[in-house]
């Protein structure tokens, strides 16, 4: 009993070894390049973190319960468009909805909200009454909802954004705090009560720790399925919204790969996919890696093309390594 | 042919951790002959047949075959050898054809050019020929998933008779067998007697055995009875071979006490064909009924349909002297039964999540405050006591269910239902893998909820379990309750002998 409580240096290092990896890389950029340990750069990416925090949040749900969400990117770039469609400058020449008044910056996000997590809540169903897996599900669901943007846009670029919503991603409260902090921060408490302070949370990780155990135990599986896939949508919208207020424009092309990101960066952060684990704290903790990782990359001056080579790659080592934790114990 | 045997396993021995499966095991096959093996579930006779494949690596013992002293390392290098397995479970591919199931991994090959393909002409003959060996004659091009389970069987003996087996086992072959296939099914086997291969029958169907067998080798709790020739036997001989022993364990005292009727199952039926049928049951408070039969005697089912997991076609549950509709677990456990499922690590424990999560995963609803937030100081407390009161011996309530014994899981399990204050609670096979202290442990837990007036199901393979620890035994066969016994004559032969009234 004594054993377990030693430290094992060697276990913990080979258990967070890409978290280690990586920061030492970003050690090493900030203390070869000038300007990377600036606060400059560190606002920068901790809007960026902001942003795939959310995100991120919204697909860790659906991996804890073995399940997995690809159509997070797509409904990310649907959240964007919808939000940016409606909250653009009343006079805004090459406007999308001609006649259009002013809307309200949070009726805009409730747009965008309510639309994805209709196409959450779809995926949900479709996993738990035809017991499609949701690596197929969540696919389909991704290309129609690109689609679904292409259709709804036109394919046109959205731009002229009225100033109250992309202050949303420029503001800062009291001038010190902005508000992307205060968003993710409030998102990530939500998230963290519900994962271990509420029923949904606990039966969360009982489906994804054994769903069959789960149901004799009396969980409705199929209901707290479609919680988590609605839920997901919805908290992709709101990155969609953030992403949309931060880049002052929008295409049907936002958000594309996210998914990927996002899954990555819960699994670097101790989300596994064998399900039944995963913490809040441990996701920020991926998040915030893995934009280190991009911001290094791009610090070095590493070619674009190369950068996605190196993205992919991270993020099936980050899985081997996880799935090697399982692997040990047969 | 060297020898007298086909096949000889001498002194087999095999432990797993706290249990001793197999002690000095013989099995002696003549060629040509059908040689059954029969004991009581848990006997040790699969165990047997998985030291032979080479699945399980045996302690200490050799295998002897054709005179030789061979080395078995897989299923395949058994049948490349001659000795193949007709499963229990059929691993068959459904969706391919019959010709491919049986050639699957050694399909017959030809050239073309410089490439080596498959050569379906000679692969589609050579099926042909060995479905009619089998009496069966089929179109080889049909899928095998059109078959019926018997045919599917019989492909798979034609598969064994084109690796040219030598010896062939059979494991329960007629369990999901109607009358007449049951027939054809012997028919080849006399086929294959006659051609000189032998033949291991393992069934619990005595009638079958005393047909089709020339030997028979009898085991009981990892040991090895003995061999006789099947002419020289009879049902009863056989019943007392299987189960003569005194009962080792020691049980708790019991000093609860039977109350009223909580449960009355009527003419309950399965919506599956090979399931249990027209089942009449009565429980009552405060008592320990024990379920007894032969492993696929449908008992698991029969409790899991009262508990909603599976579902029922017709027939009626009175609960509490109303009827009661049960389609989900979750009707089950607000009407305060529990259920403690037999396979422990598949639907039992959580294994990544704390003691704490799978003790209160069942319950969770009463300890919510204010309409969502959950009273995790409740929980804890809850779990504590647990943890005290059945001894659960355990770092903390923070320990992984994963890192414990598995009587210890099997303790959490029962916190579990405990925590839901339930009025029935099903125990499917409570000890299985279990040392032997914390069995006595789970008794006691048994006798004190019953003192409490609980009513107890308890469904056992072990007999001296069921006649140690219940007030009454509800005894089924082939999905019927075929006996019932209590008292004087709760005895292993009793027991045995309603187990084994197939039809």
């Amino acid at each position: 009993m004594n054993k377990t409580k030693d430290f094992d240096i060697k276990k913990f290092l080979l258990d967070h070894a890409i978290i280690v990896i990586l920061l030492l890389m970003a050690l090493y950029v900030g203390i070869t390049k000038d300007n990377f340990f600036t606060w400059n750069n560190f606002s920068n990416v901790s809007i960026n973190t902001a942003t795939r925090f959310v995100i991120a949040l919204g697909v860790s749900g659906c991996l804890i319960t073995k399940g997995t969400d690809l159509s997070a990117g797509r409904m990310v770039g649907l959240g964007a468009c919808i939000a940016g469609t409606l909250l653009q400058k009343a006079d805004y020449s090459d406007k999308f909805f001609k006649g259009l008044g002013d809307v309200p910056v949070i009726a805009g996000l409730l747009a965008a909200v309510i639309v994805c997590a209709i196409f959450g809540m779809i995926n949900g169903l479709v996993i738990s009454f035809f017991q499609v897996p949701p690596f197929i599900a969540t696919l389909g669901m991704q290309t129609v909802v690109y689609g679904i943007c292409l259709v709804y846009t036109g394919a046109s670029p959205l731009g002229g954004f009225k100033k109250s919503f992309t202050n949303v991603a420029s503001g800062k409260l009291f001038g010190i705090i902005p508000y992307f902090f205060i968003i993710a921060f409030v998102v990530g408490i939500c998230m963290w009560f519900l994962y271990n302070y509420t029923r949904h949370g606990k039966y969360m990780y009982a489906i994804g720790g054994n769903e069959s155990a789960a149901e004799v135990s009396g969980v409705n599986v199929k209901k707290a399925k479609i919680i988590i896939y609605t839920l997901a949508g919805a908290l992709y919208a709101l990155g969609g919204f953030m992403y949309a207020a931060k880049a002052g424009g929008a295409t049907v092309n936002a958000g594309q790969g996210y998914e990927l990101e996002a899954i990555a960066a819960c699994t670097i952060g101790g989300v596994s996919t064998n399900g039944g684990v995963g913490k809040v704290s441990g996701i920020l903790v991926g998040v915030l890696v893995f934009e280190l990782l991009k911001v290094s990359m791009q610090f070095l001056g590493i070619d674009t093309s190369f950068q996605y080579i190196v993205q992919g790659l991270v993020i099936i080592v980050a899985v081997a390594l996880d799935l090697r934790k399982y692997l040990a114990k047969k | 042919m060297a020898g007298e045997y086909m096949l000889e396993l001498r002194g087999i021995c095999k432990s797993f951790p706290g249990v001793k499966a197999l002690d000095n095991v013989s099995l002696k096959v003549r060629p040509g002959t059908v040689h059954a093996l029969m004991g009581e579930n848990g006997a040790g006779k699969s165990t047997l047949m998985k030291c032979l494949f080479g699945i399980y690596k045996m302690d200490a013992g050799e295998i002897i075959y054709q005179g030789q002293k061979v080395t078995i390392v897989n299923a395949d290098d058994a049948l490349h050898k001659g000795i193949a397995m007709v499963h229990q479970e059929l691993q068959p591919i459904p969706e391919r054809s019959i010709a491919e199931n049986i050639f699957c991994g050694r399909y017959p090959m030809k050239k073309v050019g410089p490439f080596s393909v498959v050569d379906h002409k000679k692969m589609y003959e050579d099926a042909d020929r060995l479905l009619k060996e089998v009496r069966m004659p089929y179109d080889p091009k049909a899928k095998l998933g059109t078959l019926s389970i018997s045919q599917m069987q019989s492909v798979e003996i034609a598969k064994a008779v084109s690796m040219d087996a030598k010896v062939v086992i059979m494991d329960e072959p007629t369990s999901s067998l109607t009358d007449n296939e049951v027939e054809a099914l012997f028919r080849i086997i006399n086929d294959l007697r006659d051609k000189g291969v032998s033949i291991i029958y393992i069934s619990h169907k005595m009638d079958e055995i005393l047909r089709i067998s020339d030997d028979v080798t009898i085991m009981r709790d990892g040991q090895y009875v003995g061999t006789w020739e099947a002419k020289d036997l009879t049902t009863d001989m056989i019943i007392a071979k299987m189960v003569g022993r005194e009962l080792t364990n020691v049980y708790p005292p019991k000093d609860n006490v039977p109350g009223e009727v909580i449960l009355e199952v009527k003419d309950l039926t399965s919506i599956l064909p090979k399931s249990f049928k027209n089942v009449n049951l009565t429980l009552r408070k405060g008592e320990i009924l024990g379920l007894g039969g032969l492993v696929g005697a449908q008992r698991t089912e029969l409790m899991e349909a009262i508990f909603g997991i599976r579902h029922i076609a017709s027939g009626e549950i009175i609960y509490k002297g109303k009827p009661l509709k049960i389609k989900r677990p979750q009707d089950a456990i607000r009407n305060g039964i529990g259920l403690i499922t037999e396979d422990r690590r598949g639907t039992g424990i959580f294994g990544v999540l704390s003691i704490a999560d799978n003790v209160g995963i069942a319950s969770l609803d009463k300890y919510v405050d204010m309409g969502v937030k959950l009273n995790l100081k409740k929980i804890e407390k809850l779990v504590q006591e647990n943890v005290a009161k059945l001894s659960i011996k355990t770092p903390s309530s923070k320990t992984l269910i994963q890192s414990l014994s598995g009587g210890n899981q099997q303790k959490v399990i029962i916190s579990r239902w405990l925590a839901n204050d339930p009025d029935i609670l099903i125990m499917d096979e409570p000890t299985r893998g279990i040392d032997v202290g914390a069995k006595y442990e789970i008794y006691q837990i048994m006798i004190e909820l019953a003192k409490q007036g609980k009513a107890i199901v308890m469904i056992s393979s072990e007999m001296a379990e069921l006649i140690g620890m219940s007030d009454r035994i509800v005894v089924m066969c082939d999905g019927r309750v075929t006996g019932e016994v209590a008292g004087e004559e709760a005895t292993q032969e009793n027991i045995m002998h309603y187990a084994t009234q197939f039809n």
